[in-house]
């Protein structure tokens, strides 16, 4: 069936309709753009002719703050506030990179303790990108599902540092608190429990007829103009490209466990469709859980604060540190000057480069489709516009 | 439901005052509206989510203003959002209420000192009935604030403009 288009309206008497595009303003205040993004959306009748992201309605001066410290460390907490769903995944990447200027070298157990509570926050990240885009797409039951489990990762995250989202947990060079005695049985309780659950959320959605009726061939993003936009985590596997940091640039210890890279393979429709990204969120859980009691199984012992330095100053210099966060590729770029601040911090947010591609992969898609489009890029706007 | 109970066992007829019973209806269908701005945000879903399901109040997440009673205002307040905010408000039908959620919408939050682009309290631009402490306060924190701002509705008078 051929879409119509300006051209071909015509009324049942065969006469030519005079049609116009039409701008429609979405957003800030829109339930399905996962916080205060605005889309302008030029349409033609129901298809979508340009789309153009509006940014900066969280602008929270990020980089400004870092500069204006009294101290390196602090700069954690304004880091937590970055990407709110995936505070410790934000820790580790200004650590890694901090750790990169100051040439620590943190004990073993810090490591493998920063690897559980970075692939916990990655379920938890990938259980609100997937329960949110079910609501997106009218299905409310699997958010629930989700936030029961989600809850209980956060009560492990409250038992070891005392905060549900924001942490503070990782330092330069150690951790806050280490863990506690329970810690160990009650992840790995959740481990199993959680298995069930992504059965049941599977059942329930990913291979639901009308939620594949509303996700497959839609928002194709070919594998080319994925590399060539800088898309990462998800965004770039959902294509098919076979791209992990914590494989291929293993900033910790994660080449001592055995866990796969999961790409998009076009199952339902075609490879890089708002399916595949959704279901590389999904798979990728699955391997989380893995990593995680493989973690759990072999935790060695230390002190977790005994790499911490007293006074934080380093040569001038210079670090980039990355890492594979929930969304992609999370980078801190941190030059120091002879100071106890850094000069400057850039940080290299993988949703702002993510979402940059939406205008290229929603053209002739119809509206309704856009909401799964955003949905399945993943933003979090606290990190698109820090 | 105390307002009803065991009224209509002899007679159907029940003796109140317009006022409570304004004031019960409306403190037990606050419709809220469905806005996330921040970190906050996250907060107030995992608040309506399972785990404490807001519902229970009567807090039913409406995506347009014009269905809603309550604002919750979730997140660090930016200046470019702030007028949004106002018109968001403005379009809400009277009576409505606003909570403020977290240290951000209260005062500036951590972004008070050097955020040049943060409004310092979203209670410059619109009227604020319940502060809620946090940053960020945990839905146990955020269903107090409701539950104080349905205090507040209980004490409302028509006789007496609302107390802002």
């Amino acid at each position: 069936m051929s879409e119509p288009t300006l051209e071909t309206v015509t009324t049942s008497t065969g006469r030519r309709l005079r049609t116009e595009e039409m701008v429609v303003n979405m957003g800030p205040q829109h339930p399905s753009t996962h916080g205060v993004l605005r889309l302008e959306v030029v349409l033609d009748g129901e298809i979508v002719v340009d789309v153009i992201p509006h940014l900066g309605y969280l602008h929270r001066c990020f980089e400004k703050h870092c500069e204006h410290m009294t101290n390196y460390q602090q700069v954690v907490p304004y880091v937590d506030r970055m990407d709110y769903v995936a505070a410790m995944t934000n820790e580790h990447a200004y650590v890694v990179a901090a750790e990169k200027l100051l040439k620590i070298e943190v004990p073993e157990r810090v490591h493998y303790i920063r690897i559980i509570m970075a692939e916990l926050q990655r379920i938890a990240s990938h259980l609100i990108a997937i329960g949110t885009f079910g609501i997106d797409m009218g299905a409310f039951t699997p958010f629930l599902y989700y936030f029961r489990d989600r809850e209980r990762i956060l009560d492990l995250f409250e038992m070891t540092c005392g905060a549900r989202l924001l942490y503070n947990y990782m330092w330069i060079g150690g951790l806050s608190h280490d863990l506690p005695p329970q810690f160990t049985e009650k992840a790995k309780e959740f481990c199993t429990d959680f298995k069930r659950t992504m059965k049941e959320v599977n059942d329930l959605l990913n291979y639901n007829e009308i939620f594949i009726k509303r996700t497959a061939n839609v928002g194709v993003l070919p594998k080319d103009l994925a590399v060539n936009y800088a898309c990462s985590g998800p965004m770039l596997r959902g294509s098919g490209v076979d791209w992990d940091l914590r494989r291929d640039d293993p900033y910790t210890l994660y080449d001592r466990f055995e866990w796969n890279v999961i790409t998009g393979n076009g199952e339902m429709g075609s490879v890089g469709d708002v399916w595949d990204r959704n279901m590389v969120r999904q798979r990728e859980m699955a391997e989380s859980v893995r990593i995680i009691e493989q973690a759990l199984a072999s935790l060695p012992e230390g002190d977790v604060q005994k790499a911490v330095p007293k006074r934080i100053r380093p040569v001038p210099g210079d670090a980039y540190g990355r890492v594979e966060g929930p969304r992609g590729e999370l980078g801190f770029y941190i030059v120091a000057e002879d100071s106890v601040t850094p000069y400057r911090l850039k940080a290299r947010a993988p949703a702002f480069v993510n979402l940059s591609v939406i205008n290229e992969i929603s053209k002739g898609a119809m509206l309704a489709d856009l909401v799964a489009i955003v949905g399945s890029i993943d933003i979090v706007l606290g990190e698109v516009d820090r | 439901m105390g307002l009803l109970d065991q009224r209509f066992e002899s007679s159907n007829v029940v003796v109140t005052t317009m006022d409570k019973l304004l004031n019960w209806a409306r403190l037990s269908s606050l419709w809220q509206m469905q806005f996330g701005l921040a970190c906050c945000a996250i907060e107030m879903m995992a608040a309506s989510a399972s785990h404490f399901d807001m519902m229970r109040f009567g807090v039913i997440p409406r995506a347009t203003p014009r269905q809603c009673d309550v604002m919750i205002v979730s997140g660090t307040v930016t200046l470019k959002m702030a007028s949004r905010i106002k018109r968001l408000y403005d379009q809400m039908s009277e009576p409505r209420y606003v909570i403020s959620m977290g240290s951000c919408a209260n005062c500036g939050g951590p972004y008070w000192e050097h955020g040049y682009h943060v409004l310092k309290g979203v209670d410059r631009v619109i009227p604020v009935d319940v502060y809620v402490p946090g940053c960020p306060p945990r839905p146990e924190a955020l269903i107090e604030g409701l539950i104080k701002l349905q205090e507040k509705i209980r004490n409302e008078s028509l006789a007496q403009k609302k107390a802002v």
